[in-house]
C-alpha cells in the first residue's frame, strides 16, 4: 500500500459531465486523461507527480470498466517505450515522470518513438522539479523536447488550461504525428482548483483489441532507411502540421492591448500568473488580468509558430521575454525568427532577467521595472525600499535540512557507518537517489557524490581500490530501478570489490511509498515478494548477507566490519531490512488503537532521557538525528546546557538505546513498555512488586531528607 | 489595499509532518463555502521530511460581471495579508522572507521552538535566541499573534494544525464566523471532536495575550535541619547576594550527593575563591555552580542512585503519558565498564580490579557490552540499590580520590589568576564546563580540558587573557573529533 489511500480521490475521477472538480492539478490531468479516451497509462513515481501514478494505482476498477490499461512501470524507460503501442495504432497513451531525472531515463525510447511518429495521441506528462523545493539539478525538459523533436506544453497554470492542454495535446499529437510533452512547474502540480468535467470515454479502440489485430509498417521502424525518411518526414510533414494546428486552434493566447507604448511581453504560459501578479503590484494590470502592455502567453512553447511571433513583435520596439531556466532557447529562436522577418524589434531577455533560477513575481516584478527604465521610462514605478530583516535576528534562524523520518529505519545503516567510520577510517561512500540521500546532511554526514537513481553501486566502480573499499549505497527503488544491472551485475562482471549496501524498506519510499516487486505487501494487482538477495545472487553475486532488523546496530556494525575487511573478493552486498516506519505507522497505529479499545493486551514502547543524568553533550544526537530526539532547557537549576529530551513522537524503534550501548554514551536513556489492559495475574504481581521497591524507597526517601534539603 | 483586490493572500509555514496541507485545505473550504474562489499550492518535496514547508492560499471574489482572478502561486513579500507559522522559528523565517509587512500583515506564529539539527547536535548550548523573533515579529505586523501551540496541542489533546486553524478563526483576519471554520473540520471526517477541541482551543488562546513558552522556575532551598542552617549562614555571611542562590543549590546537591561534611568542604573551597573575588562578584557566583557541579561528579554510585528513586519513576511515568490503569515497565541501557566498576570501590580493591592481573583478565568479559537493566524489576533494583549505598564508601574509591585531585589543581589556578585579573580566573572556572559526560563522552571532555589548560599555561603572559581562554572553550566544545580546537591552537 502506498503513504496513504486515494480512495477519495478515484471518486474524484468518476464525475461526469457538468459536475465541478476539486483538486489538486496532477489531479485534474488525471482526470483529463480519462475524458480524452486514453488506452493506456504508464509512468514512474517522484515528485511531483506521483498522485498521478498513486490514484490510477488505487482506481483499478474505474480503469478496468474503461478499459483503461495502467502500469506502474519499472522505470521511466520502460514508460517512454510504452508509447510504441500509439505507432501503429490509434490508441492514445499518456506516460507520466518526475522532470528532467526521468527524462534522462526515458530519452533512449522517446528520441525512437519520436523518430518512428505516432498514429494515436502520445502524450508524455511531467513534472518540472524545477526551482524551489527541487531535489534535483535544475535542467529544462524543453531541450529533450527540441533534440527529438517533440512539441512541448506549457499550459497558464489554471486547472480549467491545464485539461485544456491535456486534451488538445492528444489532437495535436495525432494531428502531426509527433508525440507531445505537457509541462507542468511543481507549484501547478499541486495547486488546488476547480474545471468543470465532462463525462468519461472510453477508448475507442483497446490496447486488447489492437494486439487482436496487429499492424506493421516496416516505415515505422527506426531502421535504415526509415530512420533517414524520418527525419525528412519531421521537417517537411510533421513540422509544418504542428505549426497549423497550434496556429489554428489558438493554443497561444494574447491578453492586453495590441499596442502600447512598442512594447510587449513574451510569456510562457506556466508564468502568466506570476507575471500578472508582478503587473498587477507595478500598477500595468488588476487581479482579473486587464493588462496595459501586450502580452503574448506561449501556451505551447515548442515549436514556436513564426506567423504569431512576427505579427506580435512587428511595430514593437522592444520585447521582453520570460523565459524560466536556462539555457534561453526560446530567446534565441525568437531573435531568429525576428531577423528572418526583418524586424527592427529587440528581443529583450536573459540580459535584464536573471540567467538561473526561478521566475518568481517578486523576480519578474524587479525584471519588469528593469525593462521599463530602458524603453518606458515614463511607467517605472516608484522605488519601494527593501527592508530585510537584520543580520543579528536572521542569525538566530536555523536551517531546516531535510532528514530521516522519526524511527526511520535508515538511520541505524548510517549509525553503524559512522561506527565503522570510527574504527577503519573514512572511506569514500558513493550516495544514492532515495529518503538516504539524507545521510549526507547532518548529523551524519556521509557520502561523496550521487550520481542518479540506482546508480549507487555504479558510481563507485571506477574505485578498484587496493586496501581500503568503497562503499555505495543504494535504495530497493533504485535497485529494481536499474541498479540490478547497472550496479551488481556491474560489480561482479567486472570483479569490483566495492561494498554495497541495499536498503530494502519495502516501498519506493521518498516517492510516496509505492510497492516495488520486493515490497513485503501483498498487493491484489500487483506481483510483490520478490526478495533481494535472490536477485543478487541470480545475477552472480556471491557474499551476500541479509539482516532483517537495521535497528540491531551491533550486528548491522560488524556486517559492515566484515565486508569491509573480509579477504574474499569481488562485490560484497549487505541488504539492510527493516519496514518504512511512516507506512508502518501508517498502517499499525489504527489496529493498535481498536486493539486498545478492544480490551487486548498491548505493550507500547518508547524511549526517554533522564534529564537528571544527562549532562547536555548531545552525542547520542549526533549519532542519530531522530526527530523525536531533541533537546529541552535544562531542569537542573545550576547546569545550563540543554539536556537531551525524547518527545512523545517516540515511535520505540531502539535505536537511541542501541547507541547509547555501541558507543558507550551515558546511561540516561531509558526504555519504558506502557501495557494497556494488562492481565489480573500480570497486575497482582506488579502491584506486589511495586509494594517492596515503594517501601524501600520510601526508606531511602526519609534517609536522604534527613542529611539534605 | 486588497479589499479593492478582492482578495486575501494567506502564507503557512510549517514543518513536515504538521498539517500545514490540512490547514490549507480547511481554510479553502471555508471560503468556498461562503462563495470565495480558494486556490492552494505549495512545493513539499523533500521538504515534507522534517524540512521547513510554505504553503500558499489564496482566497478571491469574482468580479461584477462574474470574472475571476488571476490567482499567484507564491507568497509576496509584502503582499501577505496573513501568516501562519507553526513554531517560533518559522515565525522568523516567514519574516527573513519578508512575508510579514508592518501595518498590513496579521501574523500568527506559535512562540514554542522545535529544534533544528544544527540546534540539537551543538556539544554546549547552540540554541538561537527566542527574544529577538518575538521582537521582531511584533515590529515587522500589523498584529502578532503568539502563544505556544505545542502546550496548546498538548492541553486539547489534538494536532498542532487545529490550533493554528483555531487560532486564525479568533484572530478573525478572515470576513467568516467561527461556524463555518467548525463545519470544515466537521466535513473533513477525520478526527473531528479533538479537531474541534484543538480548535477551540486555538480560537481562546488567540484572544489572549503574547507569550512565551512558561519556563519552569528553581526556588532558593530553603535549610530545615540544624546542619542546613549552619551552612546557609555561612554562605550568607562569607558570600555576596549575586553567588548565594547557585551556593545555595550547590549545598543541597552535594548533601544529597553526599553529605554535609562533603557541602561543608565545598564551602571551604569557595570560600577560597570569594575571598579574592570583588564586585561584581561573577567570579564567585561562577564558581559556586561550577564546584558545585565537579564535586558532584556522575559516578556508578550516583547513576545507581538517581535511577532508584521514587520520584524518578513518578517522573518518567509523567513523561511518557501513561494513563493509570497502564503498567510501566523501565528498562536502563547501562554499559558500566570495569573501569567504571573499579573506580567507585575502595582503592585498594580498585587498584587490583584495573591492575592488568588474573582478576582483572577473569573479570573483564562481563564489562564488554551494554546491559539491558530492569529498574523495575525487584532484582535489578536490588542490585542498584546496593550500587547506591556504596555512597558510605565513596570517599574511599580511586575515582573519588582523582577527582578531588583535578578540582583542587583547577581551584589552584584560580586562584592564581584572579589574584590579578578575576576576569580570566571566572573564564578559567567556566571551562569546568568542558568535562561532562561518561565513558568516551567524559575522556573526551577531560582531555579537552587539560589541552586548553596546558595550551594556556603554555601563553606567554601577555596573551594569558579571558578572551583566548573563552574562544579555547568555544573551539573544544565545536566539534567532537577536536578538529576546531586543534585549528585554533596552531593559529595561536
Amino acid at each position: 500500500m502506498a503513504e496513504r489511500s486515494f480512495k477519495a480521490e478515484v471518486k474524484k475521477l468518476t464525475a461526469g459531465a457538468g459536475e465541478t472538480f476539486h483538486g489538486e492539478g496532477i489531479l485534474a490531468v488525471t482526470k483529463a486523461l480519462l475524458q480524452s479516451g486514453v488506452a493506456y497509462v504508464g509512468g514512474y513515481q517522484g515528485s511531483p507527480i506521483s498522485h498521478l501514478m498513486d490514484v490510477f494505482a488505487d482506481a483499478n476498477d474505474l480503469l478496468e470498466s474503461l478499459d483503461v490499461h495502467f502500469e506502474a512501470s519499472a522505470s521511466e524507460a520502460t514508460a517512454a517505450a510504452m508509447l510504441a503501442a500509439s505507432v501503429n495504432y490509434p490508441l492514445r497513451g499518456a506516460v507520466a515522470w518526475k522532470s528532467v531525472v526521468g527524462t534522462n531515463v526515458a530519452s533512449d525510447a522517446l528520441s525512437n518513438v519520436a523518430s518512428g511518429g505516432v498514429t494515436g495521441g502520445a502524450l508524455i506528462i511531467v513534472g518540472e522539479d524545477y526551482g524551489e523545493g527541487s531535489s534535483i539539478m535544475q535542467e529544462r525538459t524543453h531541450a529533450f523536447a527540441m533534440k527529438s523533436q517533440m512539441w512541448l506544453l506549457d499550459p497558464r497554470p489554471n486547472l480549467p488550461s491545464i485539461v485544456e492542454a491535456v486534451e488538445q495535446g492528444f489532437a495535436l499529437s495525432e494531428a502531426s504525428n509527433t508525440p507531445v510533452m505537457l509541462q507542468l512547474r511543481v507549484r501547478s502540480c499541486h495547486m488546488t482548483g476547480s474545471f468543470v468535467a465532462k463525462d468519461n470515454v472510453r477508448p475507442p479502440l483497446t490496447v486488447s483489441q489492437a494486439a487482436a489485430a496487429p499492424v506493421r509498417d516496416l516505415d515505422r521502424i527506426v531502421l535504415p532507411p526509415a530512420n533517414f525518411l524520418h527525419e525528412v518526414e519531421k521537417i517537411e510533414k510533421r513540422w509544418p502540421a504542428g505549426i497549423a494546428y497550434v496556429r489554428d486552434h489558438r493554443l497561444n493566447e494574447w491578453f492586453g492591448p495590441d499596442q502600447a507604448h512598442g512594447i510587449g511581453i513574451i510569456v510562457q504560459g506556466g508564468l502568466y500568473n506570476n507575471l500578472n501578479r508582478a503587473m498587477e503590484l507595478l500598477r500595468l494590470s488588476n487581479s482579473f488580468g486587464d493588462s496595459k502592455v501586450p502580452i503574448y502567453c506561449m501556451n505551447v512553447t515548442y515549436p514556436l509558430i513564426p506567423e504569431e511571433v512576427a505579427a506580435f513583435c512587428a511595430d514593437k520596439q522592444a520585447v521582453l521575454v520570460l523565459e524560466e531556466g536556462q539555457p534561453e532557447f526560446i530567446e534565441h529562436e525568437l531573435n531568429t525568427l525576428v531577423r528572418r522577418a526583418d524586424l527592427p524589434c529587440r528581443i529583450v531577455g536573459k540580459d535584464m532577467l536573471p540567467r538561473a533560477g526561478e521566475y518568481s513575481a517578486q523576480v519578474i516584478r524587479d525584471s519588469i521595472a528593469t525593462f521599463l527604465r530602458a524603453y518606458v521610462p515614463a511607467l517605472v514605478p516608484a522605488e519601494v525600499a527593501a527592508d530585510p530583516l537584520p543580520a543579528p535576528i536572521a542569525a538566530q534562524i536555523p536551517q531546516r535540512p531535510a532528514g530521516f523520518c522519526t524511527g526511520c529505519p535508515e538511520r541505524p545503516i548510517f549509525t553503524a557507518m559512522k561506527l565503522v567510520e570510527r574504527e577503519l577510517g573514512p572511506a569514500h561512500v558513493s550516495a544514492d537517489i532515495g529518503c538516504h540521500l539524507f545521510s549526507i546532511l547532518p548529523p551524519f554526514n556521509i557520502g561523496n557524490t550521487t550520481m542518479g537513481y540506482g546508480l549507487g553501486a555504479a558510481g563507485a566502480s571506477a574505485f578498484k581500490t587496493k586496501d581500503k573499499r568503497a562503499i555505495a549505497i543504494m535504495g530497493d527503488g533504485g535497485f529494481w530501478h536499474n541498479g540490478l544491472t547497472s550496479g551488481i551485475g556491474n560489480a561482479v562482471f567486472n570483479k569490483d570489490d566495492t561494498v554495497t549496501v541495499i536498503i530494502d524498506n519495502g516501498y519506493s519510499a521518498a516517492t510516496g511509498g509505492q510497492d516495488i516487486l520486493s515490497s513485503r505487501a501483498d498487493n491484489k494487482a500487483r506481483v510483490t515478494g520478490n526478495p533481494i538477495e535472490k536477485a543478487v545472487r541470480g545475477v552472480g553475486g556471491g557474499w551476500v548477507r541479509t539482516l532483517t532488523r537495521t535497528y540491531d546496530l551491533k550486528r548491522m556494525r560488524d556486517t559492515l566490519r566484515e565486508a569491509m575487511t573480509t579477504p574474499e573478493k569481488g562485490p560484497k552486498v549487505i541488504v539492510a531490512q527493516s519496514e518504512c516506519m511512516l507506512n508502518k505507522q501508517r498502517r499499525e497505529k489504527p489496529l493498535v488503537r481498536k486493539a486498545i479499545k478492544d480490551g487486548q493486551r498491548v505493550v507500547r514502547e518508547r524511549f526517554g532521557v533522564d534529564s537528571d543524568t544527562c549532562t547536555g553533550d548531545h552525542s547520542c544526537i549526533r549519532l542519530s538525528g531522530c526527530p523525536s530526539l531533541t533537546i529541552k532547557p535544562n531542569p537542573d537549576p545550576l547546569r545550563l546546557d540543554p539536556v537531551a529530551h525524547v518527545e512523545n513522537s517516540c515511535v520505540g524503534c531502539g535505536l537511541c538505546g542501541e547507541v547509547s550501548h555501541a558507543a558507550v554514551l551515558c546511561p540516561s536513556f531509558y526504555r519504558a513498555s506502557i501495557v494497556s489492559n494488562a492481565g489480573r495475574w500480570e497486575k497482582a504481581r506488579t502491584k506486589m512488586r511495586q509494594a517492596t521497591i515503594g517501601w524501600l524507597q520510601r526508606r531511602d526517601d526519609r534517609a536522604r531528607s534527613a542529611r539534605a534539603f | 489595499m486588497t479589499d479593492s483586490r478582492n482578495m486575501i493572500s494567506i502564507a503557512i509555514l510549517a514543518l513536515g509532518g504538521q498539517g500545514g496541507g490540512v490547514l490549507a485545505e480547511w481554510i479553502q473550504e471555508v471560503a468556498r463555502h461562503h462563495g470565495w474562489l480558494a486556490q492552494g499550492t505549495s512545493v513539499p518535496g523533500v521538504a515534507q521530511r522534517t524540512g521547513s514547508t510554505v504553503y500558499y492560499v489564496e482566497l478571491a471574489r469574482a468580479d461584477a460581471d462574474g470574472r475571476l482572478p488571476v490567482m499567484a502561486q507564491m507568497p509576496m513579500p509584502g503582499d501577505v495579508d496573513i501568516v501562519i507559522a507553526s513554531e517560533l522559528m518559522e515565525t522568523g523565517r516567514a519574516l527573513l522572507r519578508g512575508f510579514s509587512t508592518a501595518g498590513r500583515t496579521t501574523l500568527i506564529g506559535s512562540t514554542h521552538r522545535v529544534y533544528a539539527i544544527s540546534e540539537k547536535a551543538a556539544m554546549g548550548d547552540g540554541r538561537g535566541s527566542s527574544d529577538r523573533i518575538m521582537e521582531a515579529a511584533g515590529q515587522r505586523s500589523a498584529r502578532f499573534i503568539g502563544f505556544d501551540m505545542d502546550a496548546a496541542t498538548e492541553r486539547a489533546g489534538s494536532v498542532i494544525s487545529a490550533i493554528m486553524f483555531g487560532a486564525l478563526g479568533g484572530s478573525e483576519a478572515l470576513p467568516f464566523p467561527r461556524e463555518t471554520f467548525e463545519q470544515a473540520i466537521r466535513d473533513s471526517g477525520i478526527a473531528v471532536p479533538s479537531n474541534l477541541k484543538g480548535f477551540d482551543e486555538g480560537y481562546r488562546a488567540a484572544k489572549g495575550a503574547v507569550a512565551l513558552p512558561v519556563e519552569q522556575e528553581h526556588a532558593v532551598p530553603v535549610p530545615t535541619t540544624a546542619k542546613e542552617r549552619a551552612l546557609d549562614a555561612r554562605a550568607q555571611a562569607m558570600l555576596a547576594p549575586v553567588a548565594l542562590s547557585n551556593a545555595l543549590h550547590g549545598i543541597a546537591r552535594l548533601m544529597d550527593y553526599q553529605d554535609a561534611d562533603y557541602a561543608t568542604l565545598y564551602l571551604d573551597r569557595l570560600e577560597r575563591i570569594a575571598a579574592l573575588d570583588r564586585a561584581p562578584h561573577l567570579l564567585s557566583a561562577e564558581a559556586a555552580r561550577y564546584l558545585a557541579l565537579w564535586m558532584s561528579y556522575e559516578d556508578t554510585i550516583r547513576v545507581a542512585d538517581l535511577k532508584t528513586r521514587a520520584s524518578r519513576i513518578t517522573r518518567v511515568r509523567s513523561e511518557v503519558q501513561a494513563a493509570d490503569g497502564q503498567i510501566v515497565d523501565v528498562t536502563e541501557y547501562m554499559h558500566p565498564r570495569l573501569q567504571e566498576i573499579g573506580e567507585t570501590l575502595p582503592a585498594p580493591i580498585g587498584r587490583i580490579l584495573l591492575g592488568n592481573g588474573p582478576l582483572a583478565k577473569m573479570l573483564a568479559p562481563f564489562f564488554q557490552q551494554g546491559r539491558h537493566v530492569r529498574t523495575t524489576s525487584l532484582r535489578w533494583f536490588l542490585m542498584l540499590r546496593i550500587v547506591a549505598r556504596m555512597r558510605g564508601m565513596r570517599r574511599a574509591s580511586i575515582r573519588y580520590m582523582e577527582e578531588q585531585a583535578r578540582i583542587e589543581a583547577w581551584l589552584a589556578l584560580t586562584e592564581q589568576l584572579a589574584i590579578s585579573d578575576t576576569e580570566l580566573a571566572l573564564e578559567w572556572i567556566r571551562c569546568q564546563r568542558l568535562v561532562k559526560g561518561y565513558g568516551d563522552t567524559f575522556e573526551r571532555g577531560l582531555r579537552n580540558f587539560a589541552t586548553v589548560r596546558d595550551a594556556f599555561l603554555a601563553l606567554p603572559d601577555a596573551q594569558r587573557n579571558a578572551e583566548w581562554l573563552r574562544q579555547a572553550s568555544a573551539m573544544a566544545l565545536g566539534d567532537d573529533e577536536g578538529k576546531r580546537l586543534d585549528g585554533f591552537l596552531r593559529a595561536a
